[in-house]
């Protein structure tokens, strides 16, 4: 049996199911308690948690993550909301010089499974400071899980695979995703890290897509298939770990690949994508485009920001370029 | 407040300060020597604040520390063996040889961990206590931590959000006057125990280089944190004979004047005097002490010098739990 749900409904839904199974499941960050999170994903746990479980910070992203990760070696499992992944530089020290490699440094005496959510808002109109997705800096620093899901059955099941492990997790939820609806299976079900799901079956060419741009790559491939293109979606899912053999198996069939994320292009996911595919399967390999934004910060008026967005049309016309390029 | 501390007590606050200087004269040579690689920031000049602060702890009282560390180390009971094998590098250390100098955990003996981050421990600290206040326990956290971190952000993030929470942590800053070359007077706009009052805690300065003066304040900032009133800020003025690190002279920002002023009132030498004019014990008992401290510190140079190093596939063994 499934349930339609909104996405923002799924994480919040996931989170209260875990916090109801683990009494060491405890939220923090800003807004998150009487006001429910800046996107309601906390609406309503402080009144079935109480204050002690569901706590409002200062702003203070520093002490946020200090807190979550202080509090996740000594046995608890705090779930830190940070309202947008803008604010992820507040707090790289905590974050990056110590979160990761809290495990590490200790030679294993430390476990330190803290979840970081944030919400990445591009597409929003809302400018070069709230707009930035930069998951590929977290690629970059040994320690962390990464999380973008794109559906809500993912949101909920990889939110709960996040609480229920021992490592850290930077979970990384979409704002313009938040209102779409998907099925999300009833019941108690979690999806594991590092395997990125198909979300679309093809032969022509692999589209490797992060978070927004796995639902822009679905409707690129509506709007091929009618012109005789098939596309192959994959949706990553989670970054770090990052499921290389997918991708792979996939490229070998297709031997054309195209990424798509909502980073800025240069050393973001499809820059690690590419190196990988190109180590491993470059004699399969025949072309590659990334889609991606470009070196420019995030605009604010809507027709830049339309501009500036990667989405389904950049897809096709990549795909395009690449069909065109390539004897049939 | 003297009389009523115990000839034990006493003796055994000597004894720390002695072990925290041999080890540490002992460090300085080995990396001399070559034997420990990389960077090491002794703490000599500063024993009495560790081995105060931590004799008003409980076994079950947590510390996080910082890049000058072993002090800290030695004041909550980590054997000189398990330093030093850190230190060198080697398969016995306490976090295996992956941490180094500026790295100690021991959850036996309290020691949560210790940052390379000046300011990084703060935060991490009051996540701590806030899991000490959750589970209801009586017991608290010190975060050592010296002037320079008092600037971060960290700082201020931290010790806000532990006065709000009303959490049970003592900050120690350990005041010794130079952020490595950068005097406190050119870095820091009031006097450090004074910022307290932005965060409606108490604050207090203390003399970093007398031992009894350092226990007795860290005595009331625990039993504050322990009966849930709240955390404190100890500013514990003193000073670091040496320069920042191993590698550093120490003599290019500050004049030796200044330095053989500062051991004039060495917290070691201070306390041993007072011990022996007050007849609480004699020159032969405290030279038994030193000699002891001296024989296990040759042992543990020894053992950690032949514990292997570790071996290559603890690399991959760590980084995920």
């Amino acid at each position: 049996m499934n349930a339609t749900m909104s996405y923002a409904q799924a994480i919040h839904d996931g989170l209260v199911e875990e916090m109801r199974r683990d009494p060491k499941v405890f939220v923090l960050g800003e807004d998150v308690a009487k006001f429910g999170g800046a996107f309601k994903i906390t609406k309503g746990l402080l009144e079935e948690f109480g204050p002690e479980r569901v706590r409002d910070t200062p702003l203070s992203e520093n002490a946020i993550i200090g807190a979550a990760m202080g509090a996740a070696i000594m046995g608890y499992r705090p779930v830190a909301e940070i309202m947008y992944m803008d604010f992820l530089h507040e707090c790289s020290d905590q974050l990056v010089n110590h979160l990761p490699k809290m495990h590490f440094m200790t030679g294993g005496k430390l476990t330190a499974p803290a979840v970081i959510r944030t919400q990445y808002s591009l597409g929003r109109n809302t400018g070069a400071q709230h707009s930035q997705f930069f998951p590929s800096v977290y690629m970059n620093t040994p320690g962390i899980m990464v999380v973008t899901p794109s559906t809500p059955a993912d949101a909920k099941g990889l939110l709960k695979t996040a609480i229920r492990g021992n490592n850290p997790v930077l979970y990384i939820e979409c704002a313009a995703l938040y209102g779409n609806k998907g099925e999300v299976p009833e019941g108690e079900y979690t999806i594991p890290f590092g395997r990125a799901d198909v979300r679309r079956s093809g032969n022509d060419v692999t589209v490797v897509a992060v978070s927004r741009m796995v639902g822009e790559a679905l409707s690129a491939a509506d709007a091929l298939a009618s012109k005789g293109i098939s596309l192959e979606v994959l949706d990553l899912r989670t970054l770090v770990p990052l499921d290389t053999e997918a991708i792979i198996s996939s490229v070998k069939k297709t031997a054309r690949l195209v990424t798509a994320e909502d980073s800025c292009i240069t050393c973001g996911v499809g820059a690690e994508v590419v190196a990988r595919i190109t180590e491993r399967a470059m004699d399969y390999l025949e072309s590659i485009e990334r889609v991606a934004c470009p070196d420019i910060p995030a605009p604010f008026s809507p027709p830049l920001q339309k501009a500036y967005m990667p989405g389904r049309e950049k897809i096709v016309e990549a795909v395009k370029r690449m069909m065109t390029s390539m004897p049939l | 407040m003297d009389n009523k501390i115990p000839k034990a007590m006493l003796l055994s606050l000597y004894e720390t300060m002695v072990r925290q200087r041999m080890l540490e004269e002992e460090v300085v040579d080995l990396y001399k020597k070559g034997l420990i690689p990389g960077l090491a920031h002794p703490y000599i000049g500063q024993e009495a604040v560790a081995a105060g602060v931590c004799a008003a702890l409980e076994k079950d009282d947590l510390i996080v520390s910082n890049h000058r560390g072993h002090g800290h180390s030695i004041a909550k009971g980590v054997p000189e063996r398990a330093i030093l094998s850190e230190l060198m590098g080697k398969d016995a250390g306490m976090c295996l040889g992956l941490g180094g100098s500026m790295h100690s955990t021991d959850l036996n003996c309290g020691v949560v961990f210790s940052t390379a981050i000046v300011g990084g421990g703060i935060p991490l600290s009051v996540g701590v206590a806030l899991a000490l206040e959750m589970d209801k326990k009586t017991n608290c956290v010190v975060c050592f931590f010296g002037d320079g971190a008092t600037n971060t952000g960290a700082f201020h993030e931290g010790l806000n959000l532990a006065a709000i929470w009303k959490l049970p942590v003592v900050f120690v800053c350990e005041n010794n006057r130079y952020a490595v070359s950068v005097p406190v007077t050119k870095s820091t706009s009031a006097p450090i125990a004074q910022r307290s009052q932005a965060y409606g805690i108490p604050g207090r300065l203390v003399d970093g280089m007398n031992v009894l003066d350092v226990y007795t304040a860290a005595l009331e900032a625990v039993s504050r944190a322990k009966k849930a009133d709240g955390p404190s800020l100890l500013e514990c003025e003193t000073y670091r004979y040496r320069g920042h690190g191993v590698y550093d002279s120490g003599l290019d920002y500050r004049p030796q004047e200044e330095i053989n002023e500062w051991m004039k009132r060495d917290p070691i030498q201070s306390f041993a005097r007072k011990l022996t004019t007050e007849k609480t014990t004699t020159i032969d008992e405290l030279e038994a002490i030193r000699s002891k401290v001296k024989s296990t510190l040759e042992e543990a140079v020894r053992f950690a010098q032949e514990r292997p190093y570790p071996s290559e596939d603890i690399l991959t063994r760590h980084v995920w739990a």
